[in-house]
């Protein structure tokens, strides 16, 4: 060290967060008189270093002891490092020669032994005091952001989003995967609790996404590869060859009525009807025009028919069209793939698959939809038996160590909604076996007593077994549904004509890969993760990418839309502000260092890393870098070195955590 | 003008060193034209006490091999020191401890058990060594064993470093041919603390082998595995160190079709050896199963052999604690 560094340390009370277990005035005089030689000037405590007085006496100690570097133990840098190295930012210092040092979470908050927890708090300070020493001025890098952006899933929460950003006058790329932008709300007849017409509500959307100047449709299409970083993504998109001429193509749905090939329509109507081998999802499809779907279509399995072509009034079918690959440029991605159902059939004791009037609870949806493919009529497998008992079975594949341990959020209000269109429509009598109501949304709970009012039954209890197999006179005929009622203690069998599984939202089987694709990470579930869960629920950890909606993790309408809209606002805000500062936490490849070994080339979760073939070596491209650290803790030749994680930051962080800092605690090797 | 002295010296060694020297073949006589070799137990006769007699700085060149696991090492190290303009760390022992190093995981309780209890060894009388002895002829005395091994320059000052186990001749040939060039004014020594005869980067750099992105789904012994002869090793499971080794020693292992086990010591800027290739080694695990992690690393069938054979006391851990902690046999 030629220049001995001045720091000053500020230790904070956080009110008691901290102070009521840590003696931080122990603390203070401790690094004061202890960490002299390491070039300690100052060490003060208060109240509220992150208050503006705690900021100011920060910047005092600058300007008047000349302070070089400043250690501010208090809480999670993730909290306060801004307003920290703002504070020394805004005393002519750079912001990162301030290091915080959290003694709030790994000290306060994490013991009860008052002196362990003082003792630790000193040994981490002595640690922030080493290390800061080593803290080298840093600029951030600033990138231009390209105005355009991408929204992954053409459901409510990506319509709303790609509406937000289209209506503020920049170009958005929707990019959907079906046929027909609209996703599980358009699969659905009424909206819980309002009993809104999902449909009627949900395409005035559709449609305006459809003809809005600023958004250009890509339906049918997928996700091939993505490349660059936030601001300067170049994305390839696969957009799936419908064999039909959109130029020319009316819509005017001859062909899929000409069309010879049903085919049974497991995505749009659940399994429930049919579709033709030329069709749209549903007569409400946006964009209007039909897919060939060539796995089904006579012609591409014989090479005959041609019907559609034959009758189509505009010649736009094209059999021989392939799939054509869209290179866009955007600043911003939002991803909002949605959710799948939970697959009932992993839980055979119900019976789903094996016993017909078993229904999942997408299947309802489709059966009472007045588009649907009954009409609307709530009816047995059979087609026209009118259940008169039926039993609607809460929390299937949610709340359970089997499946999923988490809550799907939605189940207990969508069956309420089954119990309430069951009743309208049939006046059957109705039994709801739930574990727990949970009804925290607007309105919810005074749904909940409209449907006890409505005498539909309830019982508290997980539902054991639904089977066939008579035991009692009565049961003739009927499922039974063995059930513990928790409330009285006894066990029931309720015969029913239908039951009606509510199963829970899973992630997208593909999840993992979307996520891997764009640069960000799941949780163990499968969801998502959100840079943080209450203060930054659509960020992720990735700059640019963006989520919303059930990818994140199970949630209703409203919230999804929220979602959606929220996305969007955040994007804008960086759209306006044309141009990003990017941390300066990065990563860099010592070219003479390197010998090309390419270990570090795929642990990237950024794909910042590329590799030389011609001289060797691996470099990483700055912008996209996140600074994660993952490639210098994999080079093995220690080539890479991370920008505020040098080894020489580290080991004397290392070192000064253990007192070796310190003189008197120097422990020799033995000799 | 009397001819540079030059010495060489053994501590805690196996003599490979001497014999790599010795190796460089009619180069030697260069260093005979060029040094007055005053001190080389293994090739001539010498007593510590015409070493301690000399001048202070008298010797130009020392190459001090072998680690400090005795009294008798510690004093010689601290003599040449202070005799030596320039003491160079020669070989793996004197630079990070190599394979008397990994004695430093036991307590010398337990190597003395080792060595003169176990089955293997005829000592019916359970002898074992002792520092002072009377004799008729007087007291006789051996040197102390030290609880661990120490590397030179965790014990004296040190110039330069020069890796291997051996040291490659050709490396040795060269460096001695750049301090005679230093001597007729023909080139300048490297900057004190550097390595050298060696390279700056790894042993991959010198590796001819292909090698592409890395994804590992089992580790295996070489023995065990049919090995494509052009492809990186380590990509086909052999647990290679080339990574984090350093350059200098022209890939010989992996040229041969034998993985690199580390013989030339942490590549530059590289802090801990064992703890960087575990991290390496780990990074590259295609794996996110737990079970499935865990049967991929039990092929690492030795990690310490693995990941500190060579620089176990000269890394970061330096010993295990139950050797660390105690005081002598």
């Amino acid at each position: 060290m030629e220049k001995k560094e001045k720091i000053g340390v500020y230790v904070c009370h956080c009110g008691t967060n901290i102070a009521g277990v840590v003696n931080v005035g122990e603390v203070s005089t401790w690094a004061a008189e202890n960490l002299k030689d390491q070039g300690v000037v100052v060490s003060r405590d208060y109240k509220f270093m992150c208050s503006s007085l705690g900021q100011e006496l920060i910047q005092k100690d600058i300007k008047e002891y000349g302070l070089t570097r400043v250690v501010v133990a208090a809480c999670s840098p993730h909290l306060h490092e801004a307003t920290f190295r703002n504070a020394c930012k805004g005393a002519d210092l750079n912001p990162y020669l301030c290091e915080l040092v959290s003694i709030r979470e790994q000290a306060s908050w994490v013991h009860t032994d008052k002196v362990a927890a003082t003792e630790k708090s000193k040994a981490l300070i002595s640690g922030g005091v080493s290390r800061v020493v080593y803290n080298e001025p840093l600029e951030p890098l600033y990138v231009p952001i390209h105005p355009a952006t991408l929204v992954v899933g053409g459901g409510i929460s990506g319509i709303q989003a790609a509406l937000e950003i289209a209506d503020a006058g920049y170009r958005v790329y929707l990019v959907e995967r079906e046929p027909s932008i609209g996703g599980h709300m358009a699969q659905f007849d009424k909206t819980f609790p309002t009993l809104d017409c999902s449909a009627c509500i949900l395409t005035p959307r559709m449609v305006q996404v459809g003809s809005h100047p600023n958004i250009t449709l890509l339906t049918y299409s997928e996700i091939e590869k993505v490349e660059g970083y936030v601001g300067n993504f170049t994305v390839s998109i696969r957009k799936r060859a419908r064999s039909v001429d959109e130029a020319t193509c009316t819509g005017c749905g001859i062909c899929w009525e000409k069309c010879p090939k049903k085919v049974v329509d497991n995505v749009f109507e659940a399994g429930m009807g049919n579709r033709k081998a030329i069709y749209v999802p549903f007569p409400q499809a946006v964009p209007k025009y039909p897919v060939i779907d060539r796995e089904n279509c006579t012609f591409y399995i014989k090479g005959t028919c041609k019907a559609c072509e034959k009758f189509c009034p505009t010649e736009a079918i094209n059999f021989a069209q392939e799939d054509e690959i869209i290179n866009v440029e955007v600043g911003n991605v939002i991803l909002a793939t949605g959710y799948d159902p939970f697959d009932a059939r992993r839980i055979t004791q119900y019976g789903y698959g094996r016993l017909a009037n078993v229904f999942t609870s997408l299947e309802f949806e489709r059966l009472s939809n007045a588009a649907g493919p009954t009409g609307g009529n709530i009816v047995l497998r059979d087609g026209k038996t009118v259940p008169k008992v039926v039993g609607i079975v809460h929390c299937v594949g949610s709340r359970d160590k089997n499946y999923n341990e988490y809550c799907s959020a939605i189940c207990c209000m969508q069956s309420l909604k089954f119990a309430h269109l069951v009743h309208e429509r049939t006046g059957a009598e109705i039994y709801n076996f739930y574990i727990d109501i949970r009804a925290p949304g607007k309105g919810y709970e005074e749904f909940y007593h409209r449907l006890l009012d409505e005498g539909t039954h309830f019982v508290r209890g997980k539902v054991a077994e639904i089977s066939d197999a008579v035991r009692l006179p009565g049961e003739e005929g009927k499922l039974i549904i063995q059930v513990e009622d928790t409330l009285t203690g006894n066990q029931l069998r309720v015969p029913v004509d239908m039951a009606i599984l509510s199963a829970g939202l899973e992630p997208r089987r593909d999840a993992k890969a979307v996520a891997k694709q764009f640069g960000i990470s799941c949780s163990a579930d499968g969801w998502l993760i959100e840079r943080h869960p209450k203060l930054d629920p659509v960020a992720t950890v990735t700059e640019g990418i963006y989520i919303a909606g059930c990818v994140q993790g199970p949630k209703d309408i409203p919230a999804s839309v929220a979602q959606g809209a929220a996305a969007a606002a955040r994007i804008l805000g960086k759209i306006m502000q044309k141009e990003i500062a990017l941390e300066p936490i990065r990563a860099s490849i010592k070219e003479e260092q390197c010998s090309g070994c390419r270990i570090c080339n795929n642990v990237c979760p950024f794909n910042a890393i590329l590799f030389h073939e011609d001289k060797m070596v691996s470099e990483v491209n700055p912008a996209l870098c996140q600074g994660c650290g993952t490639c210098v803790a994999a080079c093995p030749a220690g080539a890479i070195s991370g920008t505020g994680f040098s080894n020489q930051q580290i080991l004397s962080q290392i070192e000064g955590l253990m007192l070796l800092n310190i003189k008197s605690h120097k422990e020799t090797v033995p000799a | 003008m009397s001819k540079p002295k030059f010495a060489m010296y053994w501590a805690a060694s196996c003599g490979g060193c001497e014999i790599a020297v010795l190796n460089i073949h009619e180069k030697i006589l260069d260093v005979d034209a060029n040094f007055d070799v005053v001190f080389w137990p293994v090739a001539m006769d010498a007593k510590y006490k015409d070493v301690e007699a000399m001048e202070d700085g008298s010797i130009l060149l020392t190459l001090f091999n072998g680690g400090i696991r005795n009294d008798e090492n510690e004093h010689i190290a601290h003599l040449l020191r202070k005799k030596s303009k320039i003491l160079v760390a020669f070989g793996s022992c004197a630079c990070e401890g190599c394979i008397p190093g990994l004695a430093n995981f036991s307590p010398v309780k337990e190597i003395f058990d080792t060595a003169f209890s176990t089955i293997s060894t005829d000592n019916p009388d359970n002898i074992r060594p002792q520092t002072h002895y009377a004799m008729p002829e007087g007291e006789i005395t051996i040197p102390t064993l030290y609880p661990v091994l120490r590397t030179l320059d965790q014990v004296v000052d040190v110039d330069y470093y020069m890796p291997g186990c051996p040291p490659e001749s050709h490396q040795i040939a060269a460096v001695i041919d750049l301090v005679i060039q230093v001597l007729q004014g023909k080139a300048e020594l490297p900057p004190k603390g550097a390595t050298i005869g060696a390279g700056n980067s790894t042993v991959c750099d010198e590796c001819k082998r292909k090698r592409n992105e890395k994804t590992i789904k089992a580790f295996g012994r070489i023995q065990l595995i049919h090995a494509d002869p052009e492809l990186c090793l380590l990509e086909q499971g052999i647990p290679c160190n080339g990574p984090a080794t350093r350059s200098g020693c022209d890939a010989r292992c992996p040229s041969a079709g034998a993985q690199c086990i580390g013989c030339y010591g942490p590549a530059e800027g590289v802090v801990d050896y064992g703890a960087r290739l575990i991290a390496a080694f780990a990074s590259v695990i295609d794996s996110d199963k737990p079970e499935e992690i865990d049967r991929i690393l039990d092929g690492l069938v030795d990690p310490a052999g693995q990941f500190y054979r060579f620089n176990l006391a000269g890394s970061l851990l330096k010993a295990a604690k139950p050797a660390w902690k105690s005081n002598g046999g």
